[in-house]
């Protein structure tokens, strides 16, 4: 039975991080900009489950075959919550940043230079 | 199972598998090009809806429900919500609304871009199409097995995250308050 190959999800996995990372240089607008941050961290995520589902990772062989597929997953997991907090942060900094100027222009933003 | 052929006439043979997938990828290809290239942040944050609810899709195909659900629950449900109750917040009316400009940097990123994603198609990816046939466990990604590997190999990890999640807690309110 043919199924889809590895190469078809990386590839939506490249197209989706690259519009993600186009986005995050040409977009002014910080929660825009966040939100290309997200879609660069969910085709990453995306590679990752790929890669453990068709090939599993090379770990040395005292380990259980069950550890072979579930790294990937696993980098997953860790991905997404790390991703949660760093949401909760930033927009945090940018409403703090909102109140302080009343605009919200990342080509603008130029306090942090020295 | 069987796979079943599709009705001829299509260019090349396609397993409906295959279809499904070219169909998912297709709708995730466009709402991530539609959270870049809209102008009104509420839209690029329903299209990022989309894309994240096609992921999981995605990720269901993959077999790995469990994360497919996790998707569902902290990408389209807590991220998406905290995204556009600051949208609300912040209030972006009419006058702050950025008008995007046609600037240089336009015409030199999505080049890049596209340089960029066929260097790793071309030198990451080319050489791995030989892997065609799925080589995990059928039910790798069921909440057993995953509940298991979490919470014995990964234990240190998972604590450590805890801690994290914490941190981010503490932070973000402290950011927010008006006053400290």
């Amino acid at each position: 039975m043919a199924t889809v190959p590895l190469f078809w999800y990386l590839i939506l996995g490249g197209i989706m991080f690259t519009a993600g990372a186009v986005g995050v240089i040409i977009r002014r607008n910080p929660v825009v900009v966040f939100m290309c941050i997200e879609l660069m961290l969910n085709a990453v995520n995306l590679t990752f489950l790929a890669f453990s589902r068709y090939s599993p990772t090379l770990l040395p062989a005292d380990r259980l075959p069950s550890d072979h597929w579930m790294a990937g997953q696993m980098a997953v997991i860790f991905v997404m919550a790390v991703a949660a907090a760093e949401v909760a942060v930033g927009l945090g900094i940018i409403m703090a940043i909102f109140r302080l100027r009343e605009e919200v222009d990342l080509d603008e933003m130029s306090e942090l230079q020295g | 199972m069987e796979p079943i052929p599709l009705p001829p006439g299509l260019p090349f043979v396609l397993t409906w598998n295959q279809l499904s997938f070219l169909i998912l990828a297709g709708i995730a290809t466009l709402f991530a090009i539609g959270v870049v290239v809209m102008k009104n942040p509420v839209r690029s944050a329903m299209c990022l809806v989309v894309n994240f609810l096609i992921l999981a899709i995605v990720y269901f195909t993959l077999n790995s429900q469990l994360l497919g659900i996790t998707q569902v629950m902290v990408y389209a449900g807590a991220i998406m919500v905290l995204f556009l109750f600051v949208m609300m917040l912040l209030n972006l009316r009419a006058k702050t609304v950025l008008s995007e400009k046609i600037d240089p940097r336009m015409f030199v990123a999505v080049p890049l871009g596209l340089a960029l994603l066929a260097g790793i198609c071309y030198q990451v990816f080319w050489p791995l199409r030989e892997f065609v046939m799925p080589k995990a466990h059928d039910s790798y990604g069921s909440p057993q097995a995953i509940g298991i590997t979490l919470f014995t190999d990964y234990a240190y990890p998972f604590e450590v995250t805890s801690v994290l999640l914490l941190v981010g807690v503490v932070g973000s309110v402290l950011l927010a308050k008006r006053k400290v």
